[in-house]
């Protein structure tokens, strides 16, 4: 009982960083490989807030959220874009782009050492037990949780009832085709790869209220979205929040059970299913 | 009159060509050359040597399968680290040249499992599962010196000089490039070179595309397994955050990249200037390495993608074509980079093919 619903609110914040990457994959068509030092970035930003004011960090998601977006459109127009136009085919992009965004995680990493330092850091906020079936839970989980779950839904709705959104899936089931009903690819690519960026930094404003994280640790949240972005299928919304559920349980289960220091062992596992079972996801279609 | 038409014609015996006999003369010279590093100059000039060879050997490993497959090879500091423990972990119990092998063979069966898994399906699954790969086996071996009750560090002590570590890694490098060099010729080395130019047509040529790269894989993950093999004496003390330290990944990646992926001798000339420049950067602005380094990844992905020998080719085809003479047409049409053409024609006897 302990397990499954720390593991729920775990695979909440998943779910949020996992749609992060999904956008910027599924739509944008970009391996982006700094994604995780995004996370890391908005979960500094929640810290410095934090540290600054002691008000709640979720108000930190009303600059971290804008920034992240402008940070990543910048970063789509500036240095991915070029390697759209001078990529012959999805083979040759998934390279360049694995190597631009390489680099620019390093990147990332470097500017965080810089302005925050190598330490371990967290604070502590919010952590008061609350009681959920007579079981105390951190009630900054819980928060986190339900704040994931209405960016979340919001998200959803966004891409299911308005035109943006409409555009934005049309682009993820088949760019050129999508370029043929007059949408125009380039920008909403360059939307969906912010957007992305935004929701994933959110992600680490959330993580950072009940996670300890240091500036290099951003490679094991790409990890594990891009995990749950391959288990619930590529393009695929309802999947991506059922397989960080999965993770999220999965790893909860590893850590009580056997060691907590073994959870990216139990994601790299599910990982090694997919791959050898399903490997076009969950609930993805077998391409010919 | 094309390129490919000035190559001499005439072989010598075990069917290598004059121009390739010459290749290996000059090869052998600088070898040579190197070798006499130790004697002349010692402390810190051959401490960067030694880094340097290190450096040659992890990045020419790496090349052997991500250059021509295209798949780019995250998880060198896996292999490295796993090397690493293995001698750390052995040393007190069987002898070290034992442990070299032993390095080897469980580097190259951790390779073989991962690319069993993953090199059967699309390339992005094998570059994300490489990219955690150094943490995960950190972990595991976290995890299994907590259930054993081990301490988290490891002390290896062998009798070796640094002349002798040079001279190690040294013989290491030429054997990897004496591999380099055959598989280059063998008709692994052309199936490899078609997948990374259009997997669907090698599929459809008949090849077993997933073998070629499980084979390929496992070859240059051995290599960095015993590279961790040999250093692990030099650095005395092994634990699991330095010696999975996913900096070395990257620094191999930049370094060949620097170099050029589509020849064999291509990270050879990015990893002398980037060691160079690296000590340089380490000593002035020490708190900046991670942020340098990320910025001089991305100037080498988009102002030189092909590398200094990518830079060299087209110059000297600029040159050759300013002559006068017309190139084939075959460079122009295919997709692959300048000068690949006359690498995949030369060494390949029509019968191979």
């Amino acid at each position: 009982m302990d397990i499954l619903i720390i593991g729920l609110l775990l695979g909440g914040t998943y779910a949020l960083m996992a749609m992060g990457l999904q956008l910027q994959y599924g739509v944008a068509r970009i391996m982006n490989l700094a994604n995780g030092e995004v996370l890391i970035a908005g979960a500094f930003g929640a810290f410095w807030f934090f540290a600054g004011t002691h008000a709640s960090p979720l108000w930190s998601l009303l600059f971290v959220v804008p920034l992240a977006f402008a940070l990543n459109w910048a970063i789509y127009r500036v240095l991915i874009a070029p390697l759209v136009r001078r990529a012959k085919s999805q083979g040759k992009l998934d390279v360049d782009s694995i190597l631009a965004t390489f680099g620019l995680s390093f990147l990332f990493i470097g500017v965080m050492v810089a302005f925050f330092g190598a330490q371990y850091t967290d604070y502590s906020y919010l952590s008061e037990p609350i009681f959920i079936f007579g079981e105390r839970y951190g009630l900054n989980r819980v928060v986190a949780f339900v704040a994931s779950a209405i960016i979340c839904i919001g998200l959803y709705l966004w891409l299911h009832k308005t035109r943006a959104g409409l555009a934005l899936r049309a682009v993820s089931v088949n760019p050129s085709a999508a370029g043929l009903v007059s949408i125009n690819v380039m920008r909403t690519s360059a939307l969906a790869f912010a957007l992305g960026g935004a929701v994933t930094a959110a992600g680490g404003v959330l993580l950072s209220m009940y996670l300890t994280f240091d500036a290099s640790y951003g490679v094991v949240f790409t990890l594990k979205a891009l995990i749950i972005v391959i288990l619930g299928g590529v393009g695929d919304i309802r999947g991506t929040i059922i397989a960080a559920f999965i993770l999220g349980l999965a790893e909860t289960a590893v850590a009580t059970l056997i060691d907590p220091g073994l959870t990216l062992a139990a994601a790299y596992i599910l990982f090694m299913l997919v791959l050898l079972i399903r490997p076009e996801g969950l609930f993805g279609r077998r391409t010919a | 009159m094309s390129i490919v038409e000035k190559a001499p014609l005439v072989r010598a015996g075990l069917g290598i060509s004059a121009r390739e006999w010459r290749t290996l003369l000059i090869s052998a010279v600088i070898l040579v050359a190197a070798a006499l590093v130790p004697l002349v100059s010692e402390g810190y000039i051959l401490q960067v040597m030694i880094s340097i060879v290190m450096y040659a050997a992890l990045a020419t490993s790496w090349l052997l399968f991500s250059g021509p497959t295209n798949y780019i090879a995250l998880s060198t500091a896996a292999f490295f680290g796993i090397g690493m423990y293995v001698t750390a972990a052995g040393i007190d119990l069987v002898p070290y040249p034992v442990l070299i092998i032993a390095s080897g063979v469980a580097g190259a069966a951790l390779a073989a499992v991962v690319g069993l898994a993953t090199l059967r399906v699309a390339g992005v699954y094998f570059v994300i599962f490489s990219l955690g790969l150094a943490e995960l086996v950190r972990q595991f071996m976290t995890w299994g010196q907590h259930v054993f009750g081990t301490m988290s560090g490891l002390y290896v002590s062998v009798d070796r000089s640094e002349p002798e570590y040079y001279w190690q890694l040294l013989l290491l490098t030429a054997v990897i490039f004496v591999v380099g060099w055959w598989i280059g010729r063998s008709r692994l080395g052309f199936a490899l070179r078609i997948i990374g130019n259009d997997e669907i047509v090698a599929v459809h040529c008949g090849i077993n595309t997933a073998r070629a790269k499980v084979i390929l894989f496992v070859i240059s993950s051995t290599f960095a397994s015993i590279i961790g093999a040999l250093v692990a004496p030099r650095w005395g003390y092994v634990e699991p955050v330095v010696a999975f330290n996913p900096f070395l990944s990257f620094q191999v990646v930049i370094m060949a990249l620097l170099g050029g992926t589509h020849r064999l001798w291509g990270p050879l000339l990015g990893v002398i200037p980037f060691t160079v420049m690296w000590e340089l950067i380490s000593i002035e602005f020490p708190d900046y390495t991670t942020l340098l380094l990320g910025a001089c990844f991305l100037l080498i992905v988009y102002a030189i993608p092909n590398g200094f020998t990518g830079l060299m080719e087209s110059a000297f085809n600029r040159r050759t074509k300013a002559g006068g003479a017309t190139t084939g047409s075959v460079q122009r049409t295919l997709d692959v980079p300048a000068g690949a053409v006359t690498a995949e024609l030369q060494p390949q006897k029509s019968s191979d093919a």
